[in-house]
């Protein structure tokens, strides 16, 4: 259960952040998923990529719907403020939260039921506002809550536990981003820590909705022969087209990347994100280029994995087009919201 | 020229009713009327009843000139400006006796003057607007200024104050300022040449409209927001609530942008639906922002699933519901209080939840910021309970005022020096004994983080699925809800309520009520009159209810849900209460209210007895 606290004690050798903060102190409570599951991975890279931004703890907000990945957001930053809100809804939390105070990092845990089914009007709207978060899908193509009900994103042809066959066309969702003019979408898998945790952390630092996929198996409900979302099918279909190195700004003069090789990408923090290209062909700056890349491997059952396309000089970002205050919608002071009466009394003539 | 049925002369009270099609600019030349007659210190209301359409049906708007400064819609017409050969017939037929009709008679209609008992004034409208302006649009706008000019020679309106009203609206316009003069004057001219004037229904200077506006409930409710600090607002557009958002953001525009900078201290969401707009209010206001959605029945309806969310997380949420006509889609642009009994018990599971009832839009401004200090000193969502005659209709008001000193209640937030001074954070725990726990707010400290779910949870913020934790939760809700009653504005009583009748009901009954109390007493029919202003019942409603033998239960729904609420929330005996309902969609009037209590107490005289 979700309120057994984890023990305080940790080792004093340790390693520590720039806060002077363990890993430790970024993790949640204990996860009640099942044993293997992909999302306690995810869970771990969080944690990793937050420590290693050196976030304050309480700077972070963590938001969610409903579903097993839904519940991740409690074992994750126990020292941040968790909303772990309605089925599908998540993304309006997260756009009021955001809309009421924007000098904090959001990221909202959602996955493939959450997101691609009761959700999906929520997801495309929130894309569209471009509020600023970083969204992670966990998806594993199944409802585990339910006991193994396909889900939107299971595949053409890919077999429940049971052996029922999939026949509907899945929704993907890096497809969908990109559609509809996302800034940043990336495709990951839990089993790749190495790739995920700079996606996260350059995730967070994107000025704008951030959406990132994650391949992340059920154990319990689709990780059986003739399943297209288990481990090993994933690993043996998983296909990273770009890798992208986050270089906090801090660190930016230690890292040398060879000409040629790499792509240094500002983000508005100051800090970079650095793709390197591993299939010279692509170039995740041209968003209908990436399109079709994916949607081509796709079609050959592969998914291409990394930082899929990136547009950081956008300036879409929902607080941008609205010209909101710098000073945060809920610490500006009351005498500045409120007009007082000399106005009030002024404004009267107007309806007489 | 007709002969005028004789009549008496008759000041300061009548009503007019003026039949357009929607989409022509009718509403401006009828508008100016109504303010003209406001401005001559005579009292008004004014009803627009209009199509769930763009153009091409028809629509009426009516103005009561009211010298005892009645609120609520008159039963009758005395004066049809029939402007839509559509509706001719129907709008002949509501004349009162001796009532009168002006009309088009570019277009000879014999047919209308098939009836004895009304007066028909043909004004050749269109002609002399045909004859005077070009185009095609101009001339259906202008005709509209015309009519008003007819009126304002025929009922004596002060035709200065008429151009004064003008220079206002087109003072930088002159083009259109002159067309407009020239309009008006034309059918003033009209009826000064070739009819007698003005009708024995006419109007005189009073003084009774100082230090008062006409303004839309609407309109003071978005402003009420403005001026309680709401910096988010998330909506769906849905008639007739829209307009309440327009208001915000206008007088956001206007007083909430910086002149340097030019940035902005508010953020208006238009939501994809009405949940994410539900969903939105909530994530702001955890997050400490004071934030309200503006919706109608249907909205509602779709919203339950995150009210009960915002009910047992215990977050901040205030919604403003415009009734309209339901069930389903209904009638969109007619009135309704039909959303009682969704409101008060909105969303699955045991939920009860606060409602304000504005009776006026006067209400609607002060119960706007009381809907915020209630929403976060209680924790819960809150419903301002309008509805389209409040909203959407221009109202005669007190001036709306301020008190500079107002602070908003924000309720029981912990600061981080709050927080560093508590051993430790526990977000549902009942420190204070009156059932309202602390929260935090994101960004203050990780000592005050906590994770806020709808799922189960004891009283420490922790998951829970053992029964006993969970109910110490759910229990401490319903005191909760006792402690809300503190809270709330008290009813309005009136009359010595010693009476053995009584009249219970609630928001925009109100200006019927009074009227019919006058009627009432003037046949020696004495009643005391309280009008509920708020969900959970106080003390002083169970007291009403107890010390009165007959109560009558007047509101706008057909299943009395009014009474039903307090039948289940209150002592009351059930056989007390009669219901007097009116659900057509129209405005609630006097007469039905002073026909049914009088029938009623005719039926059992005994019910009018003082009790004991």
């Amino acid at each position: 259960m979700s309120y057994i606290n984890k023990p305080k004690v940790a080792h004093p050798s340790l390693p520590t952040n720039s806060l002077g903060l363990t890993r430790r102190q970024y993790e949640g409570s204990m996860s009640t998923l099942c044993a293997g599951c992909g999302h306690d991975s995810v869970t771990a890279a969080i944690v990793e990529a937050c420590w290693g931004l050196s976030l304050q703890p309480e700077q972070l907000v963590k938001l969610s719907g409903i579903g097993c990945s839904s519940k991740t957001t409690a074992y994750f930053v126990g020292g941040s403020h968790g909303f772990n809100s309605v089925h599908g809804r998540m993304p309006s939390i997260a756009s009021g939260a955001n809309a009421a105070n924007r000098g904090l990092t959001y990221v909202g845990i959602s996955g493939d039921g959450d997101s691609l089914s009761i959700g999906i009007g929520q997801l495309v709207h929130a894309i569209r506002r471009n509020v600023n978060m970083l969204y992670l899908i966990e998806n594993n193509g199944v409802y585990g809550l339910t006991k193994g009900q396909f889900s939107a994103s299971a595949d053409v042809g890919t077999k429940a536990k049971r052996g029922e066959t999939n026949s509907s066309p899945p929704i993907d969702p890096v497809l969908l981003a990109l559609t509809l003019g996302a800034t940043f979408v990336a495709r990951s898998f839990s089993g790749d820590k190495a790739q995920l945790v700079p996606l996260i952390q350059a995730g967070m630092r994107h000025n704008g909705f951030a959406l990132i996929d994650v391949l992340s198996p059920c154990v319990t409900f689709n990780d059986h022969e003739g399943s297209t979302k288990s481990y090993g099918f994933t690993r043996e279909h998983y296909h990273a087209a770009v890798e992208a190195d986050f270089v906090p700004r801090a660190e930016e003069i230690a890292v040398n990347y060879p000409e040629g090789e790499a792509i240094p990408v500002s983000l508005h923090d100051g800090s970079r994100v650095v793709l390197r290209k591993l299939d010279p062909s692509y170039d995740p700056k041209d968003r209908t280029a990436a399109y079709h890349y994916i949607e081509n491997k796709l079609k050959q059952n592969e998914y291409v994995t990394g930082l899929i396309h990136i547009d950081e000089a956008d300036n879409t970002e929902f607080h941008n087009l609205n010209r909101t205050a710098k000073t945060p919608l809920n610490s500006i002071p009351f005498e500045k919201l409120s007009p007082g009466s000399a106005t009030l009394h002024k404004l009267m003539t107007r309806y007489r | 020229m007709p002969s005028l049925i004789a009549e008496a002369t008759r000041v300061n009270d009548f009503v007019v009713k003026f039949a357009n099609v929607n989409g022509t600019g009718s509403a401006s030349a009828n508008s100016l009327i109504m303010k003209a007659i406001f401005r001559m210190g005579v009292p008004v209301t004014s009803k627009n009843y209009f199509p769930s359409n763009i153009q091409g049906l028809p629509t009426w708007y009516e103005i009561r000139v009211t010298r005892d400064g009645y609120a609520a819609r008159a039963s009758h017409v005395d004066i049809m400006v029939a402007m839509n050969a559509e509706t001719y017939s129907k709008d002949i037929r509501e004349l009162r006796s001796g009532g009168y009709l002006i009309y088009d008679s570019t277009w000879p209609r014999s047919a209308l003057l098939q009836r004895g008992d009304i007066t028909v004034i043909p004004v050749p409208l269109a002609k002399l607007v045909n004859e005077n302006f070009d185009g095609v649009r101009n001339r259906i706008l202008l005709k509209n200024i015309a009519y008003a000019g007819v009126l304002a020679a025929l009922l004596d309106v002060d035709l200065e104050v008429i151009n004064g009203l003008l220079s206002e609206s087109y003072g930088k316009k002159p083009k259109l300022l002159d067309s407009n003069t020239k309009a008006l004057r034309l059918g003033y001219d009209y009826v000064k040449q070739h009819l007698s004037s003005p009708l024995p229904l006419r109007v005189e200077h009073m003084d009774k409209t100082r230090g008062h506006i006409m303004i839309d409930g609407n309109t003071a409710a978005g402003l009420g927001c403005v001026y309680a600090g709401a910096t988010v607002g998330a909506w769906y557009p849905i008639t007739p609530s829209t307009s309440l958002m327009d208001a915000f953001k206008g007088f956001c525009e206007r007083y909430r942008v910086d002149a340097q900078t030019g940035e902005r201290n508010f953020a208006v969401l238009q939501a994809e639906d009405e949940l994410a707009a539900v969903g939105m209010v909530l994530g702001a206001s955890w997050n400490g922002a004071r934030a309200f959605t503006p919706t109608s029945g249907p909205g509602i309806s779709l919203m339950n699933e995150f009210i009960g969310l915002s009910y047992y997380a215990e977050v901040p949420c205030v919604i403003f519901d415009v009734q309209r006509v339901g069930p389903s889609t209904g009638m969109p642009t007619r009135t309704q209080q039909g959303d009682i009994m969704l409101c008060a018990y909105a969303s699955h599971g045991d939920t009860r939840h606060v409602l304000l009832f504005p009776a006026n839009p006067e209400e609607c401004f002060y119960m706007a910021v009381q809907a915020f200090d209630l929403a976060e000193r209680l924790q819960t969502p809150v419903f301002v309970l309008s509805d389209l005659d409040i909203g959407m209709n221009d109202w005669m008001c007190p001036d709306l005022k301020w008190d500079d000193a107002y602070k908003p209640d924000r309720g029981k937030v912990l600061s981080k020096q709050d927080l560093d001074g508590l051993e430790k954070f526990y977000r549902y725990l009942d420190r204070d004994d009156d059932a309202i726990p602390y929260r935090t707010l994101p960004g203050t400290s990780s000592k005050g983080a906590y994770f806020t779910r709808g799922s189960g949870h004891n009283q420490y913020g922790g998951y829970t699925e053992d029964s006993a934790e969970y109910q110490v939760v759910l229990d401490r809700l319903k005191r909760k809800f006792t402690t809300a009653a503190k809270y709330v504005p008290k009813p309005v009583l009136i009359g010595k309520g010693t009476h053995a009748v009584g009249i219970v009901s609630i928001g925009s009954c109100d200006g019927a009520i009074r009227e019919a109390l006058d009627v009432l007493a003037q046949q020696k029919i004495d009643v005391d009159y309280l009008r509920v202003k708020a969900f959970p019942f106080n003390s002083d409603v169970e007291a009403f209810l107890k010390s009165h033998s007959t109560i009558f239960v007047v509101e706008q729904n057909r299943d009395g849900q009014m009474k039903s609420l307090l039948t289940l929330e209150t002592a009351v005996d059930k056989s007390k209460l009669h219901s007097i309902l009116s659900y057509s969609g129209l405005p609630i009037s006097a007469q039905p209210i002073v026909d049914e209590i009088r029938a009623k107490l005719a039926e059992a005289p005994r019910l009018a007895a003082v009790p004991r």
